[in-house]
C-alpha cells in the first residue's frame, strides 16, 4: 500500500533532525497560524498562488531561494562546524552517513533550488520589464515552472525527516548512486527533485528565449536590448541546450534503479564514465547559466551607480556570447584524471583557459565604466567592488586548475572547492544580491536600507575570505574534499579559521535578515524617504524599467514603449519625455489559473510516490496532472481587458506623485 | 498560423496587431530541446552499440521486415497529418476530423508493432536488464514510442476539442500546427533510429 515507506523511516533518533523537525514545525505553524488569524487565505490564493504575473512570479522565486539560502546554509555551518572539531581523537558530532547527506543536500540546494531560483526570479522581474513587454511569451507556463522549481524544494526538504537524502554529492556519480551500493531511497530524493525542477527550468528557457525574441517592444532592435536581458538570452540559450543532456542522463540513473538497466553500472556493460560525461556537458554550462546574469547586473548597476553608459556595450554582448559558447566545450577539465589521453586534455584546458579571455574583457569594461564617471558607493554598488576582486582571484585558481598536470595533483581537493566557491560566491551570489538590492524598490516601492546593505556586504566578503582562503591552503597540502574527520596537525589551524569565517558569514545572512524586515517594517509605518516615488529611485535609471511606476502596475506600460536606442529612458530623461501620442487603449492580459498550484500537487504526488515506490499513487499524480493540462487547453476564458479607467486613475496618480517630487526638489 | 477566424474567444480579436502570436514558435523552441534529449540517447547507444555483455547482438535480434513495415506506416502517417492540416486550414471539419483518425489509426498500429517486437525481446530473454546495448536500445526506441503515444493521446484530445466549442478557431489552428510540427518531428527521429540502430546493427 505505501510502497517502501514505513514508520522507520522517520529519524526520530536522530537528536539533530528532531530539533530541526520542532524548529521548523513551530515556524510552519506559525506562519500558517498567522495567515489563519489576519483572514489572508484567500488573498494569498488569489492573488499569489494563482498568479500568472511575471514580477509575483518572480517575488515568489526570491523567496524560495532565500529559505533555500538558509537551509543550504545551515548545511554549511554543519560541515565547518564538524571539521572545526573532528580532529584526531574527536569524531565530531556528525557520523560519516549523516555528513554525506549534509554535503550532498548544500550541494543541490545551493545550486538548484537557491541560485538557480534567484536567477530565475530575477529573470522573472526584469527581463519583460526592459524589453517593454507586459508578461511573458507564455504567462502560464511560467506559473507551472515555478511549481515544478517548488515541488523540487519541497521533496529535497521532506527527505530531512522522511527517510534520508542522497549521500553520493550534488551530482549523483555512480556507480555509487548505482542501486547495489546505495539501495535506500537518497538518491531517488535527488533524482526526482532534480528531474522535476530540472523540467521546470527547462520550460523557463523556452519562456524567455521566446519573450526576448519575440515580445520586446516595437523598434527595440538586438543591439538596443538591456544588458541584463542579453546575459538573460545566453543564460536561456544555455538551459534550452544543456538542460536536456540533464534530463536524459537522469532518466538513465532511474532506469538503472528502478528497472534494472546497465547504463553506469559496473556490471553488464555499463559505463561510468559516460554518466560523468553527461553531467557535466550539463555541469559545467550549469555554472555559466548562473553566471551570466550576475554579469548582467553588475553591467546594469556599474552604468547606474557611475552615472555613465557603460562601457564597451556590444564587447560586453559579444563577450557574454564567446563565454556561451566556451563554456558547452570544456566540461572534460572536470576529469582531467578519466585518461582521455593528452591531445584530449590539452584541448579542453586550452578552451578552459581561452575563457578568462571573455571574461576578462567584462572586468575591464566595469572598470572604465567606472572611470571617470560619477560613482556613487550605495549598496548595490559595493558588491560589484567586492565581486571584481573576488572573482579575479576565484578566475586565475579556475586558470590553474584549467592545466591538466596541475589538476591532476588539485583533482577532489579542497583547492578546487575553494575555486568554486570563490566564483560561485564571489560571482554569482554577490551578483544576484547585488541585484536584489538594485530592484527591490521597484518590486515593492520600498528601499532595502542602506547600511544594513553595507554592512552584510562587510560579512559576507570578509567572511568568505576567512572561510574559502583557509581551503585554498590545506588544499594544497592535500587535504581532500568530503572528509568528515582528519589526523594531520598543519591543517587543525586553518579548518578552525575556516569556521569562525563562516559565522563571520552568518553574520552577513543576519544582516540580510534584518534588511528584509527593517523594509517591511518601514512599508508598514509608509516611512516616507524609504518610498520611491518616482519610480526612478537612483535617478540614474537608464533601461526602461525605471520609467515606470514603484510598484509596477500589474499591465506594466500603460501606453507600449517607444524604443529611442539604447538605455532609452535615460535619452527620455535627457530630451525630454515624449507626450503621449495614442490615447489610452483597454490592455489585455492573462487571466490568474488555479491549474498551475493543482498542476504542482499532482506532480509533487507523482514525485513523492515515485521516491517510495508507492505505484497506485505515482499513477494518481500522473492522471491528475494530465487531467489538469487537459482542463487547461479545453479553457476558453483564459484573458480579460484591463479597462481604461483603471490605467487612467494609476496614471493620474503618478503624475501627480512625479509633480510633487519635484516641486519638492 | 491563421489570424482571421477565431471567434471563439471575445478577447483574441484585435489581439497583438504588432505581434504573431509566439504560441508556435515558442513549441518550436522547444522541440530543439526534445532534439537534444535524443541527441543525447543517440551518442548513448554509440558508446553501448557493442556492450553485449555476453548477451545477443542486434544482428541477432532484429526483424527488419517489421521495422521497413513500421517505417512505412510512419512516414503514411506523416503525410495523413498533412491532409488533416489542408482540411484545417481549408475549415472543413469532416475532412480534418477524417485525416486525423487515419493518422491516430496508423500512429495505434505503429506502437502496437513496436509494442509486440518489445514484448518478443523480452520473452526470449534480451530485455532491457540484459546488457548495456539492450539498455540503450530499449531506451532510445522506446522514448520515441512514447513520444508517438503522447502525439496519439493529443490527437484524441484535440479531436474532441474540434467537435467543441473550439472547433477550427485560431486557437485550435495553433494548437494543429503543434502537433504537426511534433509529429513531423518524430518522423525524423525515427529515420535516424531505422538507419542508426536497426541498420546500423544488422548490416
Amino acid at each position: 500500500m505505501l510502497g517502501k515507506l514505513t514508520l522507520s523511516a522517520i529519524p526520530y533518533d536522530v537528536p539533530i533532525l528532531v530539533g530541526t523537525f520542532i524548529g521548523v514545525a513551530v515556524i510552519g505553524l506559525a506562519v500558517l497560524a498567522a495567515i489563519t488569524y489576519f483572514r489572508k487565505w484567500g488573498y494569498l490564493w488569489r492573488e499569489w498562488l494563482t498568479t500568472v504575473d511575471h514580477k509575483k512570479l518572480g517575488v515568489m522565486y526570491i523567496v524560495l531561494a532565500i529559505v533555500m539560502l538558509l537551509r543550504g546554509f545551515a548545511d554549511a555551518v554543519m560541515m565547518r562546524t564538524q571539521l572545526a572539531l573532528s580532529y584526531q581523537g574527536n569524531p565530531g558530532y556528525l557520523p560519516p552517513h549523516h555528513y554525506d547527506q549534509v554535503f550532498s543536500a548544500h550541494g543541490t540546494i545551493m545550486i538548484f533550488f537557491m541560485a538557480m531560483a534567484f536567477m530565475t526570479g530575477l529573470f522573472n522581474f526584469v527581463v519583460p520589464l526592459q524589453v517593454g513587454a507586459r508578461d511573458v511569451a507564455f504567462p502560464f507556463l511560467n506559473s507551472v515552472s515555478f511549481y515544478m522549481t517548488l515541488v523540487g524544494a519541497v521533496l529535497i526538504n521532506i527527505s530531512l525527516f522522511v527517510g534520508e537524502f542522497s549521500n553520493v554529492g550534488w551530482l549523483g556519480y555512480p556507480p555509487v548512486s548505482e542501486l547495489q551500493f546505495n539501495p535506500g531511497v537518497g538518491v531517488d530524493y535527488y533524482i526526482w527533485a532534480v528531474q522535476i525542477s530540472g523540467i521546470g527550468t527547462l520550460l523557463t528557457g523556452v519562456n524567455f528565449f521566446t519573450t526576448i525574441v519575440k515580445m520586446r517592444a516595437p523598434g527595440m532592435k538586438w543591439m538596443q536590448i538591456p544588458v541584463f536581458t542579453w546575459t538573460a538570452f545566453f543564460s536561456n540559450i544555455m538551459i534550452l541546450t544543456t538542460f536536456p543532456i540533464l534530463t536524459a542522463t537522469i532518466s538513465l540513473l532511474s532506469l538503472d534503479r528502478y528497472l534494472g538497466m546497465h547504463f553506469f553500472t559496473n556490471d553488464g556493460g555499463g559505463n561510468v564514465m559516460l554518466y560523468l560525461n553527461l553531467i557535466w556537458a550539463w555541469g559545467h554550462p550549469e555554472v555559466y547559466i548562473l553566471i551570466l546574469p550576475a554579469f548582467g547586473v553588475f553591467s546594469e548597476i556599474a552604468a547606474t551607480f557611475s552615472g555613465k553608459p557603460l562601457f564597451g556595450y556590444k564587447t560586453m554582448v559579444y563577450a557574454s556570447g564567446v563565454i556561451t559558447f566556451l563554456g558547452s566545450i570544456v566540461w572534460v577539465h572536470h576529469f582531467f584524471t578519466m585518461g582521455a589521453g593528452a591531445d584530449v586534455n590539452t584541448f579542453f584546458g586550452i578552451m578552459t583557459m581561452f575563457i578568462a579571455v571573455p571574461t576578462g574583457v567584462k572586468i575591464f569594461n566595469w572598470l572604465f565604466t567606472m572611470y571617470k564617471g560619477r560613482v556613487r558607493f550605495e549598496g548595490p554598488m559595493n558588491w560589484i567592488v567586492g565581486f571584481m576582486i573576488t572573482f579575479s582571484i576565484g578566475g586565475m585558481t579556475g586558470v590553474m586548475l584549467a592545466m591538466p598536470a596541475a589538476d591532476w595533483v588539485l583533482h577532489n581537493s579542497l583547492f578546487l572547492v575553494a575555486h568554486f566557491h570563490n566564483v560561485i560566491i564571489g560571482g554569482v551570489f554577490f551578483g544576484y544580491v547585488a541585484g536584489m538590492n538594485y530592484w527591490f524598490p521597484k518590486v515593492f516601492g520600498y528601499k532595502l536600507r542602506d547600511s544594513w546593505g553595507k554592512w552584510a556586504f562587510r560579512f559576507w566578503f570578509v567572511g568568505f575570505y576567512l572561510s574559502f582562503i583557509p581551503l585554498y591552503i590545506v588544499g594544497l597540502e592535500g587535504m581532500t574534499r568530503r572528509l568528515n574527520h582528519y589526523d594531520n596537525p598543519n591543517w587543525h589551524p586553518w579548518l578552525l579559521v575556516a569556521c569562525v569565517g563562516v559565522f563571520v558569514l552568518t553574520l552577513g545572512v543576519l544582516c540580510q535578515v534584518g534588511q528584509l524586515v527593517f523594509a517591511v517594517v518601514d512599508a508598514v509605518n509608509k516611512k516616507h524617504d524609504a518610498q520611491d516615488l518616482t519610480g526612478d529611485n537612483w535617478g540614474t535609471g537608464r533601461t526602461l524599467e525605471w520609467s515606470i511606476p514603484s510598484p509596477v502596475p500589474h499591465y506594466n506600460f500603460a501606453r507600449l514603449p517607444v524604443i529611442r536606442g539604447l538605455d532609452t529612458f535615460d535619452t527620455e530623461k535627457e530630451l525630454g519625455r515624449p507626450k503621449p501620442v495614442s490615447e489610452l487603449q483597454p490592455i489585455h492580459m492573462p487571466k490568474y489559473s488555479s491549474l498551475g498550484p493543482i498542476l504542482g500537487f499532482f506532480t509533487f504526488l507523482l514525485g513523492f510516490a515515485m521516491v517510495w515506490h508507492i505505484w497506485w499513487l505515482a499513477i494518481v499524480g500522473l492522471v491528475g496532472a494530465f487531467i489538469a493540462v487537459v482542463v487547461r487547453s479545453a479553457d476558453l476564458d483564459i484573458d480579460y481587458y484591463v479597462p481604461v479607467e483603471e490605467i487612467r486613475a494609476d496614471e493620474e496618480a503618478f503624475a501627480k506623485r512625479l509633480n510633487a517630487t519635484q516641486a519638492a526638489e | 498560423m491563421s489570424h482571421d477566424t477565431t471567434h471563439a474567444s471575445p478577447a483574441h480579436h484585435e489581439e497583438h496587431e504588432h505581434q504573431e502570436s509566439p504560441v508556435v514558435f515558442g513549441f518550436w523552441v522547444y522541440l530543439m530541446t526534445d532534439c537534444i534529449i535524443f541527441g543525447t540517447l543517440f551518442t548513448v547507444f554509440a558508446v553501448m552499440s557493442h556492450q553485449f555483455a555476453g548477451g545477443p547482438t542486434g544482428k541477432e535480434l532484429f526483424d527488419l521486415k517489421n521495422v521497413e513495415i513500421e517505417t512505412a506506416i510512419l512516414l503514411f502517417s506523416s503525410i495523413t497529418y498533412g491532409f488533416a492540416m489542408l482540411g484545417a486550414q481549408a475549415q472543413k471539419k469532416a475532412a480534418t476530423l477524417g485525416w486525423l483518425f487515419i493518422t491516430f489509426l496508423l500512429g495505434c498500429s505503429f506502437v502496437f508493432l513496436e509494442v509486440n517486437e518489445f514484448t518478443d525481446l523480452i520473452a526470449h530473454g534480451a530485455g532491457p536488464d540484459r546488457s548495456a546495448f539492450l539498455s540503450s536500445f530499449f531506451t532510445l526506441v522506446g522514448t520515441h514510442g512514447l513520444h508517438v503515444t503522447c502525439g496519439l493521446i493529443w490527437m484524441v484530445v484535440a479531436f474532441i476539442q474540434i467537435l467543441g466549442k473550439q472547433g477550427l478557431g485560431s486557437r485550435m489552428i495553433s494548437k494543429l500546427t503543434c502537433l504537426s510540427l511534433f509529429w513531423h518531428f518524430l518522423d525524423v527521429v525515427w529515420i535516424c533510429v531505422f538507419t542508426f540502430v536497426y541498420l546500423g546493427s544488422v548490416l
